[in-house]
């Protein structure tokens, strides 16, 4: 578990800091910002996370002095107009007209502009041969597969640093929303529908995202992370994603192949290159080298991966995984060989 | 019941007996299942909404308790979906609404100067729909059938391959059946305060908390059908097998969010709307000054009322819809907040030309503002497309509506609450406690919503069972679940402060705020007919005006005084010049049978026992003849001069 939290906040650490000439205002925000670990979306990474986050703070601030207007005129009631006596006449008008409408009113057209031309910025996708991942989301997982690989994995994308990504999102079965805060606003799944958004990473490291869009019994573990790396590094991963998966080595991984092709696993689940071809979960050619089990409900370790196979259903219940029948003494070597998937 | 009244010059002994007499209501079981009182039937939609609000606090201390800590095994992701579900459907539909509602049936009749609501019957058929609707969704959640979609209930999912069980056919049925309810109680508000209103009280002189109130009932009454529609599709896709909201059959999915928002935004301002009329109300006692800019406030309620009809896709901002669409909605909603700022800025007007008296109404008026205006800018915010696709269905959406909601509904409702009690119950509340429960509800209100900014920010999707502690939002939210205990420590206390007036408060006088409308003028608690004499109304603070004064009582003349039966009297639409004189129903026992038939019905559907359900809609039909049949007394002209 501790080590996926390291190296899921990796990036959080060397967030730029918003810049500010009176950061004691918004002290509570800037420390929250500085916490590590969190996906969040006051420390961007990405291109148009970081628009977002400008966009924030404009309106943090015009907000900010907003509220600081009304607050001021509230004290001055509360410290100089307090008593009993009568007094009722004159109607400010021209008060009420200027602070409650005239001023909004130009605040908002200036801030509704800046809106829009970030909105715009947003809706610039990649160029035509940007590379394309096809996202599809399911009750709760997401699958990955990448135009020009064979493969599929799951709840973890990788893009290359500094380039813009096209993501087509489609959904299997209910909404889901496409969500990764530090790099980009989100995009909900529509049922019958294709939707595109992008990603672009300024930097390389390990982004959370997660489904923003209520989907069900468990909405709450459909997360996955984007993993931005140099392009060499993500050209080799698309190779291996094109291959088959690596084959047993030991003794025990060969057994656990076994039991992983001639049980129940092979129905649901493929890997690449053996006999099973199952379609119904995820694609486990690389299950190893995920960062989690059950889209983000537990750390990738043996332990957890073994609680999962004999029934995930206490882990993350609901999900469409049946508790396992595997013999005490083959489930060593089936965490093995999956394990050994890489 | 009266503690106040000494016969008014102009008005008889007699009259006031025969008045009494007209008015009386059988001192038995039977009156309490038969009124049509207005009065009465507004406590009971306040005190049943009170009560579902407790329900509906509870499920979210409840879910306050399963998120104070990462991973956590209070209540099984089921048990939460529909304890969300639960909590959000009550509050808006059982809660907000019916509380204000509440409100309205007790005071419009009061303020405007009418004996009654124009339709006393219906109004009572309205509570008891009100009552039925809310125990059958509630009584869902024992069996573990509660509806689990969020109170949105979005298509797909709300669809029965994705949703089996009875979930989402509670929600489908036990919204159609409510919305009788709020749509007959809406139509209610609209007549009466059209046709009802005291001589002299032209348009220009309508207190504002009946101008927030029609212009809610419009809203209901236009926004409503989209959301019947909707649900009544929802139930034949569920149960006879239509795809309207099914892909794979040819539906659209969207087309239900399309029309839950066509519903669901003007709601947010059906509610909001109103509450602010209550602000209005309560501040001029408290600020010693009417509030200023009336006409500008008439025109930003009108104003909201219809634009609220041109903002719904902002809830649909990250479905990926066209930049054109995104760009429209985004204005229309930027727009909306410019009337509600001048409400605001015509408030703060009102406290600085006035003097203030710290009283508990006003504190809430005040914790209303502070917190109603930082909900109000994140709202802004979220007409910001761009910001928007960042922080929607993110912890920070729900920061901002509860600011929204708890700060412009619920602080609102809590000062009327305080306001009003003189005059509902009759007795004074205790000052001290009023300050505790504020000061708690205030603290526990921002120390449980201010942090859901941040968690939203960080990203923390909403409605998420539970959650890992390795993204970092567990600090955050244990002070949220601090908070809500807070604020339900001061809810409590606003309940104990409310049996503590009924036990032990001190009488209380016909006018203790000197407040400036007319229920004032009438006694703590009023007679069953309100007004000895139709009061004549010559200005907009009318309790503030000697010549009203006057004219309730020294210039009583026989139509206004209507002795002569149970009789209201009918005025012109615009100006308010007298009509006639109009006969008011008796209690009646045929609200309650309709309602009842009702619910079985709507039990017999959702349980697919549909011989029964046919049976109970031709007991709907008959008992609406019967209500509907013509009186055999003749209908006789009073010969009012006009």
């Amino acid at each position: 578990m501790k080590t996926t939290a390291q190296t899921i906040s990796s990036p959080a650490r060397r967030q730029r800091r918003p810049r500010s000439v009176l950061p004691l205002l918004y002290g509570p925000l800037l420390l929250a910002g500085c916490s590590g670990g969190s996906p969040s979306a006051l420390s961007p990474a990405g291109t148009g996370a970081g628009r977002v986050s400008g966009l924030w703070w404009l309106l943090f601030w015009v907000s900010m002095a907003v509220f600081a207007e009304v607050m001021a005129l509230l004290a001055w009631a509360l410290v100089f107009r307090r008593g009993t006596a009568r007094v009722r006449h004159g109607q400010p008008l021209r008060f009420v007209t200027i602070a409650g409408a005239g001023l909004p009113f130009v605040i908002l057209v200036a801030v509704y502009g800046v809106g829009l031309r970030d909105l715009a910025a947003l809706g610039a996708g990649p160029g035509r041969d940007a590379p394309t991942v096809e996202v599809t989301g399911h009750k709760w997982w997401w699958e990955v597969r990448y135009a020009g690989a064979s493969g599929a994995t799951a709840n973890e994308i990788h893009i290359p640093v500094g380039e813009r990504v096209r993501v087509r999102l489609r959904t299997d079965d209910v909404l889901h929303s496409f969500w990764v805060p530090q790099l980009m606003p989100k995009l909900d799944l529509i049922a019958g529908e294709t939707r595109e958004t992008w990603l672009e990473a300024r930097r390389g490291g390990r982004y959370r995202g997660q489904c923003a869009e209520y989907c069900g019994t468990q909405h709450a573990h459909m997360a996955f992370l984007v993993v931005a790396e140099p392009r060499a590094d993500f050209d080799a991963w698309l190779a291996r994603l094109d291959a088959p998966a690596r084959a047993p080595r030991t003794e025990a991984e060969r057994r656990g192949q076994q039991t992983f092709v001639q049980g129940t696993c092979a129905a649901c689940h493929t890997v690449r290159g053996t006999g099973a071809q199952g379609q119904v979960g995820p694609d486990l050619s690389n299950a190893g080298s995920r960062w989690s089990i059950g889209a983000g409900a537990v750390p990738n370790d043996a332990g957890h991966l073994g609680g999962w196979i004999a029934n995930s259903q206490t882990v993350k219940p609901g999900n469409a995984m049946p508790p396992q029948p595997v013999d005490a003494d083959r489930l060593p070597d089936l965490i093995t060989y999956l394990r050994s998937l890489e | 019941m009266s503690t106040t009244t000494s016969t008014a010059p102009g008005v008889g002994r007699d009259d006031l007996a025969r008045l009494a007499e007209h008015w009386a209501e059988p001192r038995s079981l039977r009156a309490w299942f038969t009124t049509v009182d207005h009065k009465k039937i507004g406590r009971r939609y306040l005190v049943t909404a009170a009560f579902f609000f407790v329900l509906a606090g509870l499920s979210a201390l409840v879910m306050r308790t399963q998120l104070a800590r990462p991973e956590s095994g209070v209540v099984s992701p089921q048990e939460y979906n529909q304890i969300f579900t639960m909590h959000g459907t009550a509050m808006i539909f059982l809660f907000a609404t019916p509380m204000l509602f509440g409100f309205g049936n007790f005071l419009v009749p009061l303020m405007i100067g009418s004996r009654d609501m124009a339709f006393p019957r219906l109004n009572a058929f309205g509570y008891w729909v009100f009552l039925f609707a809310g125990l059958f969704m509630w009584a869902s959640l024992p069996f573990g059938a509660a509806p689990n979609n969020g109170w949105f209930a979005y298509a797909p999912l709300n669809q029965v391959q994705h949703n089996p069980g009875l979930h989402m056919d509670v929600y489908a049925l036990g919204l159609l059946f409510l919305g009788i309810s709020t749509t007959s109680g809406a139509i209610n508000f609209i007549v009466t305060a059209l046709k009802l209103r005291a001589p002299g009280m032209s348009l220009n002189r309508v207190p504002l908390f009946v101008w927030a109130i029609v212009a809610t009932a419009f809203m209901v009454v236009f926004a409503l059908p989209a959301l019947n529609a909707d649900n009544t599709m929802l139930f034949l896709d569920r149960r006879f097998g239509t795809h309207f909201f099914d892909p794979s059959g040819g539906g659209n999915v969207l087309l239900w969010q399309h029309l839950f928002w066509i519903f669901g935004h003007p709601d947010v301002y059906i509610i909001v709307l109103s509450a602010l009329g209550i602000v209005s109300a309560v501040l001029p006692a408290f600020t010693r000054r009417g509030v200023v800019a009336y006409s500008l406030i008439v025109l930003s309620i009108v104003a909201i009322a219809i634009i609220s009809f041109g903002v719904w896709v902002h809830h649909m901002f990250a479905t990926g819809l066209p930049q054109l669409s995104y760009s429209f909605f985004s204005a229309a909603s930027t727009v909306i907040t410019i009337p509600s700022g001048i409400q605001i800025f015509a408030w703060l007007a009102t406290m600085l030309l006035g003097r203030l008296v710290l009283r508990v109404p006003l504190l809430f008026v005040i914790g209303f503002i502070v917190t109603f205006v930082l909900g109000g800018l994140t709202g802004a915010m979220f007409a910001v497309t761009a910001f928007d696709q960042q922080v929607t269905d993110s912890y920070f959406v729900v920061a901002h509506f509860h600011y929204v909601l708890i700060g412009g509904a619920v602080f609102p409702m809590l000062a009327g609450i305080y306001y009003w009690l003189p005059k509902i119950t009759g007795r004074m509340y205790h000052e001290g406690l009023g300050r505790w429960a504020f000061w708690l509800t205030f603290a526990g209100m921002h120390v449980t919503f201010f942090p859901m900014h941040l968690t939203g920010l960080f990203g923390m999707p909403r409605r998420v069972y539970t959650y890992r502690s390795e993204p970092g939002w567990d600090g955050w939210n244990l002070v949220s679940t601090v908070g809500s205990y807070l604020l339900a420590l001061g809810l409590l206390l606003v309940l104990v402060g409310v049996v503590h007036a009924l036990r032990r408060g001190r009488p209380a006088p016909a006018d203790p705020w000197e407040g400036d409308s007319l229920e004032w003028s009438t006694a703590s608690p009023p007679e069953p007919y309100n007004f000895p004499v139709i009061p004549r109304v010559h200005s907009l603070h009318p309790a503030w005006d000697a010549r009203t004064a006057e004219s309730t009582t020294t210039g009583a003349t026989a139509e206004r005084v209507l002795s002569d039966g149970r009789r209201t009297l009918f005025t012109s639409e615009l100006d308010a010049r007298t009509e006639r004189a109009v006969d008011m129903p008796e209690s009646s026992f045929k609200p309650l049978v309709l309602a009842g038939a009702l619910l079985v019905f709507f039990t017999a559907m959702l349980l697919a026992a549909y011989p029964v359900a046919v049976v109970a809609a031709l007991v709907v039909a008959a008992t609406i003849a019967a209500w509907l049949w013509p009186p055999r007394r003749p209908d006789e002209e009073l010969g009012v001069a006009s």
